[in-house]
């Protein structure tokens, strides 16, 4: 004899059953790993073009050096893309952290807010300085100044 | 052939010195092993008898009615190199404090009652032996973490066998064979490995996840949904990956490979929760 049991788990319905808003956990972990190979290729890439390629290494990074890569568009959108990235990795991962050990729900929705804010403020000033930079600005000293600036 | 070979075997020495008869004589020629079975042998080298020795074991008490706090108490025991902790907590209850609490049934790794944290590492306390320990100096003995203690070395389980019946840990299936399910040996072995959790929760209270965030699932709830989710034969695999891709599912885990290191069945546990990730993303390839 068999006997059907209709609905076996009732008494344990799911944990996400209650929960509102979407569940981005599975979005957040895949791009915590996508973003992190990226990043690798992009930091080392920006490490090795200022430090190794450049000739004088660290000493040749100025204000000149600087501008003269902010005003390429290959080298803005590079930027920009690490700019995002490593914050929205490294913000993620703090969030994390700060749901793995902050209990208290007051202080973690500070914390989180606090988090969020911070990565907010850098991202839109970052992407806004890298994109509306002047690299030859007035009345400057045109020695510290990229040698485009001369033909302007 | 077969009677030279019985001289050398040091086991049956005792027994054959007492047969013996005075002053020691080499053994008869005989034909057969079963002929000369009861031959009188030559003396071998004496065997030691195992001596015992002692040990401080340590347990973390807690007596709800009169303690606030768990305090650490010091027994010493007698103990053979060839028992287990299991024996000396044993000898602790009957001999010195019959008031020692803890969880122990079948006591050889089968039930998994008697999970404990044996100097700071989750093991069973029957399968964890007195030789591999350093018994110069204290063995430490405190109940699992992450579960509510009640009492002694015995925690409230609930919450953990809650996680495991969320995740439907039952076959699903919606047609009726005639006779039986079928599978090929290959299907089985996909999820082979889970099939040896015996819930005895070490894995999962040795999680720092699952120790600051009781509401994760926790390693044994996922590598019991990983036993169905890769079964051939179960078809609500969909519905237990939904379950797990949630807040405190699957995507919590840290791969600290504590549970892994913890399981006393050897259950590849951070693997399986891995095979889970992966199914979620890319769907269940069995």
């Amino acid at each position: 004899m068999t006997t059907t049991i209709e609905n076996p788990n009732y008494a344990y319905p799911a944990r996400s059953a209650g929960r509102r808003g979407p569940n981005l956990e599975k979005a957040g972990w895949i791009f915590m790993r996508a973003s992190g190979v990226v990043l690798v290729v992009l930091i080392f890439g920006h490490l090795a073009y200022n430090l190794l390629w450049t000739p004088g290494g660290i000493h040749a990074v100025d204000f000149g050096f600087v501008g003269g890569k902010l005003a390429q568009p290959f080298w803005q959108w590079w930027d920009v893309l690490m700019l995002w990235l490593a914050i929205l990795h490294g913000s993620n991962g703090m969030r994390t952290i700060v749901n793995d050990y902050v209990h208290k729900p007051t202080i973690r929705a500070v914390a989180l807010w606090a988090i969020g804010i911070a990565a907010a403020i850098l991202i839109i000033l970052g992407t806004l300085i890298t994109f509306t930079f002047n690299p030859c600005p007035e009345g400057a000293d045109p020695s510290l100044l990229p040698s485009f600036c001369a033909e302007l | 052939m077969a009677a030279t070979q019985v001289t050398g075997t040091p086991g049956e020495e005792t027994a054959a010195q007492a047969a013996q008869t005075e002053g020691g004589t080499a053994p008869a020629e005989v034909d057969s092993a079963q002929e000369g079975h009861d031959r009188p042998l030559e003396a071998g080298e004496a065997v030691e008898e195992p001596q015992s020795f002692p040990v401080t074991v340590i347990v973390r008490r807690y007596d709800p009615e009169v303690d606030d706090e768990p305090r650490w108490v010091d027994y010493d025991v007698q103990m053979f190199a060839t028992e287990r902790i299991l024996d000396a907590l044993h000898r602790i209850k009957w001999e010195q404090d019959p008031s020692l609490a803890f969880r122990r049934s079948c006591a050889h790794g089968v039930c998994g009652s008697d999970a404990m944290r044996i100097n700071g590492k989750n093991r069973l306390a029957c399968k964890a032996l007195v030789k591999d320990f350093d018994t110069s100096k204290p063995i430490y003995v405190e109940a699992i973490k992450g579960l509510p203690l009640e009492k002694d070395l015995i925690v409230n389980m609930e919450p953990f066998f809650d996680s495991f019946r969320e995740i439907q840990p039952f076959l699903q299936a919606s047609s009726k064979p005639e006779k039986e399910r079928h599978q090929t040996i290959a299907q089985r072995e996909r999820f082979d490995d889970t099939t040896k959790c015996i819930l005895c929760a070490a894995c999962t209270t040795s999680c720092p996840v699952f120790w600051t965030d009781g509401q994760y699932f926790g390693p044994a709830a996922i590598v019991n949904a990983h036993r169905f989710i890769f079964d051939s034969r179960d078809e609500a695999s969909q519905v237990r990956l939904d379950i797990l891709n949630d807040r405190e599912g699957v995507w919590r885990c840290r791969t600290t490979f504590n549970c892994t290191d913890a399981c006393p069945r050897g259950i590849q546990v951070t693997k399986a929760i891995a095979e889970v990730k992966q199914a979620m993303m890319t769907g269940v390839k069995l």
